[in-house]
């Protein structure tokens, strides 16, 4: 039985940290702050969500109720709050003026990419906005 | 005023949960657990923000089945996202695309606008009355069947409720 449950529990943490993983990669790979803000939506929800759930099978076998229940809490929470802070940061960044990166050469980032005539100045003010 | 009791269990239920101790023997804790949440509900009564958006109580029996599905997913489109993030080549094809919303409350139209946002490859930049403007990793995959059906599944979420409110409104 106890094997059972560390071995559920420990697939759902190293689920959960291949998630986290991918989502820190994707804010190293992704070009923009809008497709970062994708990688940034998956370490919330898929790896905030496996970890805590590999942590509840744990508390659940040793019958700690209230841990569990807390345990929900805080993936409710986070499921509740994380897209209105996401969103925030879209609109913020659509209303100060950095326009998304696409294929097809709308915006700064696209150009500077393709090795630019766009102009360099306001590419990198865009980029740094995006990583920091 | 049923909502007002309802607030108040709620309140009381997680102020039990999270000072850690769920006996009555306690009694200064259980006092003070009284005290406070008779004061929110006593102050929200006040100031009249006891309303269907702030305390949606309706929604709980058929939100749970709307949760599990959208874990169910929120779960595919991490995979379909990590999977473009992993591939040695990054096929990204970023774009704005816009959706209709067909909710007839805020509080349904935030509950979609949350969902988008939550699964991973469509984010909601900004709503316009009905309008949602949604930014997408890969815009070529998103031909809107599975928003159609999140847009469905959230209408029918805030659904009937509102019928029977129509009157008080």
């Amino acid at each position: 039985m106890q094997t059972l449950v560390d071995a559920l529990s420990g697939a759902l943490l190293a689920g959960g940290a291949f998630f986290l993983l991918a989502g820190a990669l994707g804010m190293v790979r992704l070009p923009d702050v809008f497709t970062r803000m994708h990688a940034g939506g998956m370490t919330d929800t898929m790896g905030a969500g496996m970890v805590l759930a590999g942590l509840a099978v744990h508390s659940l076998a040793s019958e700690h109720w209230g841990v569990t229940a807390r345990l929900v809490l805080i993936l409710g929470f986070l499921w509740f709050t994380s897209p209105i802070a996401t969103h925030a940061v879209a609109k913020a960044a659509l209303s100060g003026g950095v326009r998304p990166f696409t294929l097809d050469g709308n915006g700064d980032d696209a150009r500077a990419m393709a090795g630019g005539e766009g102009p360099a100045g306001s590419a990198t003010a865009a980029k740094g906005g995006a990583s920091s | 005023m049923n909502r007002a009791f309802w607030l108040w269990g709620i309140l009381f239920a997680l102020w039990m949960l999270l000072s850690g101790e769920l006996s009555i023997d306690h009694r200064l804790l259980l006092g003070f657990g009284l005290a406070t949440c008779t004061l929110a509900v006593w102050v929200a009564l006040r100031t009249g923000t006891l309303d269907r958006e702030s305390v949606p109580v309706h929604l709980v029996g058929r939100g749970v089945g709307y949760l599990l599905w959208l874990a169910w997913e929120i779960f595919r489109s991490n995979l379909r996202v990590a999977r473009i993030i992993l591939a040695p080549r990054l096929r990204l094809d970023p774009r704005i695309v816009h959706f209709q919303a067909s909710q007839r409350t805020d509080l349904g139209r935030f509950i979609y606008a949350n969902s988008i946002t939550l699964t991973p490859g469509t984010v909601t930049t900004g709503i316009v009355g009905d309008d949602f403007e949604v930014h997408a990793i890969v815009g070529s995959e998103v031909d809107g069947s599975e928003e159609n059906d999140m847009n469905r599944r959230v209408a029918t979420l805030e659904g009937e409720g509102d019928r029977r409110a129509g009157g008080s409104r």
